[in-house]
Order: C-alpha cells, then structure tokens, then sequence
C-alpha cells in the first residue's frame, strides 16, 4: 500500500515535469537564418481550389526566395468556424498567420481588431494592381480609405433551376420570373405534376450560415425596395414591411411545402445535397444559389456531374412585383491579406501577389468558378469559356448589392438569420419574428442607431 | 500552504531525530514533506490551467472582449454589462430551464435511477449475465465523446437506427431531432452517462456487509424493506458524491448536445454551454460567453455546496 502510494507520487510527479518541461520547449522555436511564411486559408471537402492553388505556388516561391519556407496551414472547417479559428490565431504573434484568407464581409470588423496588414505601399510599388477592377480595388478597403485585402475574385447569385423539372411541369423554357408571385406559380405547378420533387428552396435557418441571408433573404429583401442598412445615415434599418414580405414569403414556400422540410433545411450540410443529390437525380425544381454553383459540378468538382451543362439553366431573381431594375443579385467574394503580426511584411507581400498574378488568378478563376476582378483575366478566352454559364451569372453584376460589412454585420446577420429559423418553424408569426429582429438590433447597435427607413 | 512546508524543510531535516517529545510532530511532518514536494509541479499546474482560465473568464466577463472589431484590439472594462445584458436576454431563461430540464432528466433521473438500478440487478445475477450487461453499459462511456454522439446522431436522426426499427415493425417515427430534441439529447446523456454511475453503485453495493442485510432478513425485512433501510442508508454517501459528480459532468456537457440538435431547431435545446458558445465563438463576443460561463460556475458551485453538505455529517 504505502509502496503503491509512493509509486503512484512519484509517476504523477514526473508526468507533471514533463508536461511543465513541454510547455517551455514549445515556445523556444528560434528561426535562425532560415525564414518561414505561414498561410492560413479554408479547405473543405467541396472546396479545395484554394489548396490546389498554393501548394503549386510554394515550391515556385521557395525557389524565387532561398531560405524561406512556405508553410500552408489549411483548416478544416465550414466558413463559420473558419473564421472563428482564425480570429482566435490572430490573438498572439505566435500563431497569427502572415498571410490568409478572408471574406470580403469580415474584412472591416477585422481590419477595427487590427488583424490586418495596411497594404498601400506595397501596392505602390505593385505595377499588376492597375490590372484590378475598382470594385475589386473597393472590396479590399477599410473605413480610412486604405487597403488591406486583395480579392481573389467575386461572385453573383441567381436562380439556378433544373429544366427536365420545369419542362415536365408544362412551363415554359427559358424561364425567367418577373415577380415573386412568378415563383410561386412555377414551384405549384411542379408541386402538382411531380409530387416527390422539391419545386422551389431556398436556404432559412441558422444551420446555412451566411448562405441563409446572401443566397435567399437578401435576394427577397433588396427587391421590395427595403434595405438591411442606411447607407447614408449609417443606421440599420427596423420596422420595414419589405423585411416581413421577405420573412412571409420564405413562410409561404415552407408551409406549403414547396421547399425542403423544415428538418432537412436547418442541417448545416443541406447545400451538399442540394448539389450533390437533388439537382443531379432531378429531385429538385429550383433554387438560390452563388456564380460559383458550376465549380461543384464541372470535371474534378465535389460532385462530377457532366450533364449539368444541358440540365440546369440561370434566371435572375426577381423583385417583389417586378420593380426596376427587375432583379436582384447579392455579392461577396474572398480575399487575400497580410496579417498585422507578420515578421516580414514585403515577403508575405510577395507571396500574395504571386497568388494572384495573372497566370494564377486565372487558373482560380476557372477553378472556383469566381467572377474575375482582374480585367486582363476577364478578357481571357478560357475564361470566358470555362462553363457555359459565364455570361450568365457575368450579367448579373448588373443588379448586384453587397452586403453592409459594419463590425456590427455579423451579429446582424445571425439575427436575421435566427428570424428566418423562426419563421419556417413554426415557432414564431411573421410579425413575432421581425419584432424580434428590430429588438436584437437595437440592443446590438444601441438605439441611436437604427432607423426606420 | 505548500510553499510553507517546502521553506521549513531543511530546518526539520537538519534537525535529526531529535527528544522523544518532538518526535510524534516531527514524523508527520517529514512525511507531509515528501508528499507534498513531488505534487508541486502537479499544484502549480493545475492552477495554470484550471484556475487561471477561471480567473480569466471571471475577469472577461466584465469586459467586452471580443473576436473581432475594435474591441478584440484593446478590450473595455464594462463592469456588470454583461451580466445586465444577460438578465434581460430572451435567451436566458430559456436556456437556465432547458439545462435544468437536462440535468435534472438525463443525470439525477436518468444516470442515477439507471445506475442504482443496474447495479443491483448485476448485484444478484448469474456473472455471466452481469459481465454481459456491464460490457454493454460501459461501451457507451468509455467512447470519446465526440464518437458517443455521433452514435446518438445516427441513432435518433430522420433515416437513423431507431426510425429503422420502427419502420421495420410498421410505425413510422418522427424526426427525433427536430421535433423532440429536448429527449433526444437527455436519451442520449442517460445512454452515456449510466455506466459512470452503475459502476459507483456496485463498488458501493459489495461494500454493503452481507451480515447485515442477513440479520435483516430473518428479521423478516422483504426486499423494498432491505433496500430503503439497509441498503440505500449505508450506500449514502456514495449516492451523494455519485449525485455531484453527474450533475457537474451534466452540467457542462456540450459535445453531445452540439454534435446531435446545435442548439435547435430555435433554441429548444439551447442549454447554457450551447449558448455561451454560440455568443462566445459564433458572434464572437467573448465578455458575453464568459458571462454566461461564470453564471454556470456559479450553478456548479451552487450543486456542489448542497451535496458537500449532504455528505458532511456522515463523515465525522
């Protein structure tokens, strides 16, 4: 016994020193001579472009610059809990990344929290620059009118829709609604002739994330003439009719049973079966979804699907009652920045714009199937070429809005979210939800700050 | 109290084997000191990592630290904010009587009733039959969580096991996870969490000396009898440590919960980690989350107090 107890001391003795030993031997990582260049981004199973793209540019870059290794840190993870992860890295110079990638929406709040890198002289000395559009050059800039983000590319978002669906259904081809009630009539008709598809979905509930606001509400909301946030004035906007339309037409297409169940729409993976199963075995009429939609079918996609050149078709969303400019698009895009802890800026510079040089911007761009922000790559024949939907989704730039991206958006954004998850549930009327909504947002941004137009 | 033992060391050591007088207060000490030196490093880091993040949530729960925007830079003191905000969330309430539902259902319920019952089942039957039965209750704890609840997810999910077995008798069930998530997850916790519980109980049932339960018995005592003045008095305290432990390891069970609902459909099974996580790590308001989590540690300490309490005059 008294052996035993001794044993057991001193084994949680030595256990204890080698952890204690461990903790210091992980901070003592000295460099020397030798540099490193460490680079954070997102793959998942369904987007692995990015990936591609820097692990063929790091040995080009190791080879250009001796010495210096480039260290790809992929995470894992859905945007949301990328993002989170790579706040929570930007936390100590230890872990912070000196390059990464960043949505478009989360730029401002993270340039506030000084994660970002002001990239102005570097893209002084640049000479390529010139070579993006302004909305690019727009997209990366905070509230002091500098830049601190490069994007990779945009995109724009529309109906996409199955025609074997819509043609069995009698309607028309090629169809492109004018109004909401457009919708509705084309997803009752399929409802009635072919009663185990799912006419019409589109995205609600927290589960989708952002995808829940940039690929249904916003769509719904920018065309009843109402917008999220006053531009102008700086204040968000509260108590507008267009946000219970938009709420009560989700209602409308959930309680009649034209979009998915309420179940599967609120599973965080609902996307991968809208294109991995249901658009593909034509289980689905149609629904809102990103430019980007080609890059999971095309030849080395997620889910290889040949036929979806001749299968599916694109359609601009309509406003409410076909109010100019008769239709809507949202955008957002991804970007690439230095991060405000990096040892060597001009390196990490480098490295980014060797990303998305010419050459490789352009292979991204067909890749990721993104809208291109550089004009010597928009020209390109292969890019133009890449999928036949291009000029579709091209054109809908046109009628585009971006998102308010305040420091704020986010948490907006849940609660817009949350209304949505309310309302197709069941749990909460239309006008419950938007009441709701407005006392969310005024106890996020302070009463001084909404307004009611 | 450590550091005060380690400083007088060598004195006493020095000291030899001194008058007789001295010497029933010098032994213990010499024997405190060689238990206590080698547990220093463990002390030091416990309070590291367990009490430090205490302390640092308890402090950022009157900041408005955050993720992201210009208070991740240079956080605010706030003072009682936080909490204010907290108290008038809708959320709140919700959440405190869901994890209460939780806790209460799925581990004082749950865990314990199933436990207690197991084991004294396993108590009389063939070893066979009880090797069998705890095998099959003990799988489910000794999983790592994260598979434990995928398991679950497989199981009360729409196309899952169960709905299978129900189909496969003619039923058709309904989408567990949305439209009972509450029981879903408190099944779930219960199906986890018994083995912990079924094992305390039978290392405190062979406790129980069998002269007693004996006496009792030609005493004329039937079975509810033995139980409810034998047993259940003399495994007292084991019910009460076990009672603790389950309700604090309930407490804070996020895994399961997160793997198998989210928190939804809504917040309908948003219990308090759930929910200082989402505010935490979703919205990126930290000060919140760690509000939320010093109002559970408040919870935990709370429990803690009633059952230490219960424990008490037993021991002396």
């Amino acid at each position: 016994m008294h052996r035993n107890a001794k044993l057991a001391l001193s084994v949680l003795a030595a256990t204890s020193m080698v952890a204690l030993a461990g903790c210091t031997a992980a901070g003592g990582n000295a460099d020397g001579d030798s540099q490193s260049l460490k680079i954070v981004y997102q793959k998942t199973d369904s987007f692995t472009a990015l990936d591609e793209l820097f692990t063929k540019i790091k040995p080009e870059f190791e080879a250009a610059n001796p010495g210096v290794t480039v260290e790809l840190e992929p995470i894992q993870a859905n945007d949301d809990d990328y993002s989170t992860k790579l706040a929570l890295s930007q936390k100590s110079a230890e872990t912070a990344p000196d390059v990464f990638y960043e949505d478009t929406f989360r730029l401002r709040s993270d340039i506030d929290a000084g994660y970002l890198l002001n990239i102005d002289d570097q893209l002084a000395d640049w000479d390529e620059w010139g070579q993006f559009s302004e909305g690019a050059k727009a997209a990366g800039m905070g509230d002091d009118g500098s830049v601190y983000a490069v994007p990779l590319g945009t995109d724009t978002r529309g109906i996409w829709y199955s025609k074997p669906v819509f043609a069995a259904a009698g309607i028309e081809l090629p169809w492109q609604p004018e109004t909401w009630d457009d919708i509705l009539t084309a997803a009752r008709a399929i409802q009635a002739s072919q009663p185990d598809v799912v006419p019409f979905n589109m995205y609600a509930g927290k589960g989708t994330g952002e995808g829940t606001v940039m690929q249904s509400f916003y769509e719904l909301l920018y065309g009843t003439g109402d917008t999220l946030y006053n531009e102008d004035d700086q204040k968000w906007v509260v108590e507008s009719q267009g946000f219970k339309d938009s709420l009560e037409f989700l209602q409308t297409l959930y309680t009649e049973k034209l979009a998915l169940d309420p179940s599967e729409a609120l599973d965080p993976n609902v996307w991968k079966k809208v294109f991995g199963e249901l658009f593909p075995q034509g289980k689905l009429g149609g629904t809102v979804e990103g430019s980007y939609t080609p890059s999971f079918w095309q030849s080395g996609g997620s889910y290889e699907w040949p036929a979806y050149t001749e299968d599916m078709a694109v359609a601009t969303f309509p406003t409410q009652n076909g109010e100019a400019p008769g239709g809507v698009s949202m955008s957002g895009g991804w970007t690439l920045a230095v991060g405000a802890k990096t040892a060597d800026a001009d390196l990490a510079f480098d490295f980014l714009a060797l990303a998305v040089s010419q050459e490789n911007a352009l292979w991204y761009a067909i890749n990721n199937s993104q809208i291109a922000v550089r004009t010597d790559v928009a020209s390109e024949p292969t890019y133009l070429a890449a999928n036949p939907f291009v000029a579709d989704v091209t054109a809908l730039v046109d009628v585009t809005h971006y998102r308010p991206a305040t420091s704020d958006y986010s948490k907006i954004s849940a609660e817009v979210q949350a209304a949505t998850e309310a309302v197709i549930t069941g749990q909460m009327s239309v006008d419950e939800a938007a009441a709701a909504y407005d006392t969310a947002v005024e106890g996020i941004v302070g009463a001084d700050k909404v307004t009611t137009k | 109290m450590s550091a005060e033992t380690v400083s007088r060391s060598p004195r006493e050591t020095a000291t030899g084997p001194g008058p007789s007088g001295s010497g029933p207060r010098r032994r213990p000490r010499g024997r405190t000191l060689t238990r206590v030196l080698p547990l220093a490093p463990a002390v030091v880091l416990l309070a590291i990592f367990l009490l430090g993040p205490v302390i640092w949530s308890f402090y950022g729960s009157f900041t408005d630290a955050a993720l992201t925007g210009s208070s991740a830079q240079d956080p605010q003191w706030v003072g009682l904010d936080n909490y204010l905000t907290l108290f008038k969330d809708p959320v709140f309430p919700l959440s405190l009587w869901l994890t209460f539902v939780f806790v209460v259902a799925s581990a004082i319920v749950g865990q314990n009733f199933l436990g207690l019952g197991i084991a004294l089942l396993m108590n009389r039957a063939s070893t066979v039959v009880s090797a069998v039965v705890g095998t099959a209750v003990v799988a489910a704890w000794v999983l790592p969580e994260i598979v434990a609840a995928f398991v679950a997810y497989a199981y009360f999910s729409e196309d899952g096991t169960l709905n299978q077995v129900l189909a496969a008798a003619g039923m058709t069930g309904p989408n567990w996870l949305y439209s009972f998530p509450m029981l879903s997850i408190i099944l779930a916790n219960a199906w986890r969490g018994t083995a912990f519980s079924m094992m305390v109980y039978r290392a405190a049932l062979n406790d129980v000396p069998v002269e007693v339960t004996e006496a009792a018995m030609i005493d004329g005592a039937d079975g509810i009898k033995r139980l409810t003045w034998i047993t259940i008095p003399m495994i007292k305290n084991s019910i009460a440590t076990n009672l603790m432990l389950i309700t604090l390891q309930t407490l804070s069970v996020f895994t399961l919960i997160w793997v198998m609902t989210a928190g939804g459909p809504g917040n309908e099974s948003t219990t308090l980690p759930i929910m200082a996580f989402q505010e935490a790590f979703k919205f990126g308001d930290i000060g919140y989350g760690t509000a939320i989590a010093t109002v559970m540690l408040l919870i935990g300490a709370a429990f803690s107090l009633v059952y230490i309490r219960a424990l008490r005059p037993e021991k002396v």
